[in-house]
């Protein structure tokens, strides 16, 4: 592949690209922005543990925060890196 | 009873001004006396849009300080009679708007007016909260463009919860303006799309406003493009404030134009 391909297959996805690093930032943003004081600390808290058994990146770890109606939901999604064969 | 509509974004050089410009035109060519603000504070701009920037002698911060009354502070539209410009001022510091006097202000405004419309500073410090605080409606300017809807999303979020009315657990009714919008571009791939867009800030779809090269003329000459109804940008804003009043409006200039016979023939 030559390196104008490189650029120009870039470009041709680059909204799709932009869309999936604003959902990601949108839902971050809102999490810190309205979330408790709490989360930030509670996600590097669980960074830590998670890295106690295997190694894995900053952003790995992936919180949410869901209200429905009277109760919220705390969800977490953990990446873990692929498997040695 | 006067409704409030502030003119908002977050990122600045998105359009507001443009807009608000635009908005508060179509209204009154409507029948609605309507009153356009400037909160900018320090970067006066909408009295140059307006093409009224020769005629302000008093602005926002001398009635909020009393130092002149309203009605010496307010000027007439030249085209339309019940469009009046509330320019800022030019030179003072940006803390200068105060909440009650901000309050007093549009109180008097609220007495006489339909519609006030509050165009926005940008970013989301004390300016930005002033113009957005006692609003009743948003349009949320965006581009399509990563920052720019970032900046929007937190700005709804701020409206979400710093507004007068989410203080008073109400809401405040948001309106997405979608501008500087390049149906080719979207097309290739290289920019977001209305969808992208609406999906991610989840807020109701007002109109889409085409990048055009009217805006600049209109701003060259100091009349609000919605004034262009031959231009796209002028159709589209004329489109959106019909939409916002409860008209039935297909959304056009979504999808490239496709070239004339004559073009594809002589090319351009
Ligand atoms: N639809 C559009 N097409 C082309 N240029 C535009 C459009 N909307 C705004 N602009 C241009 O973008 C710049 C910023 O617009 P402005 O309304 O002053 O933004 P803001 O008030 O958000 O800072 C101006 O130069 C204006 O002419
Ligand atoms: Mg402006």
């Amino acid at each position: 592949m030559s390196l104008m391909d490189f650029f120009r297959r870039d470009q041709k996805n680059s909204a799709a690209i932009a869309k999936e690093r604003l959902r990601v930032l949108v839902a971050h943003d809102r999490l810190r922005n309205n979330g408790p004081d709490y989360l930030p600390q509670l996600q590097r808290d669980i960074l830590e543990v998670i890295r106690k058994y295997v190694e894995i990146g900053d952003d790995d770890v992936v919180v949410n925060l869901e209200n429905q109606g009277q109760t919220s939901i705390l969800e977490l999604n953990v990446t873990l890196p692929d498997q040695k064969p | 009873m006067a409704k409030i509509i502030v003119v908002t974004s977050g990122k600045g050089g998105v359009g507001k001004t443009t807009t608000s410009a635009a908005v508060a035109s179509a209204l009154a060519m409507r029948g609605f006396k309507t009153a356009v603000i400037d909160f900018d504070v320090g970067l006066r701009n909408l009295d140059l849009i307006m093409g009224c920037e020769r005629r302000v002698v008093y602005d926002f911060v001398n009635v909020i300080q009393q130092d002149a009354t309203l009605n010496q502070a307010l000027i007439r539209d030249k085209r339309l009679e019940n469009l009046y410009v509330l320019p800022a001022s030019q030179t003072r510091d940006k803390d200068a708007l105060d909440q009650e006097g901000v309050k007093r202000v549009l109180d008097e405004l609220a007495e006489t007016f339909d519609y006030i419309i509050c165009d926005s500073p940008a970013g989301i410090e004390h300016g930005a909260q002033m113009a957005l605080y006692f609003a009743d409606e948003a349009i949320i300017v965006t581009n399509p463009e990563v920052s720019s809807v970032r900046d929007s999303d937190r700005i709804i979020g701020i409206l979400q919860s710093k507004s007068r009315r989410a203080r008073e657990g109400g809401t405040v009714k948001e309106h997405l303006l979608l501008t500087r919008y390049n149906p080719e571009r979207v097309e290739r791939g290289e920019m977001l799309s209305v969808k992208d867009v609406e999906e991610i800030l989840a807020i109701p779809l007002l109109g889409v406003i085409p990048e055009s090269e009217a805006v600049l003329k209109a701003s060259n000459q100091g009349v609000p493009v919605v004034h262009d109804q031959e231009s796209d940008a002028g159709q589209a804003y004329d489109d959106a404030v019909a939409r916002y009043l409860g008209e039935d409006r297909p959304h056009r200039f979504l999808d490239k134009q496709k070239k004339s016979f004559l073009k594809r023939v002589f090319g351009g």
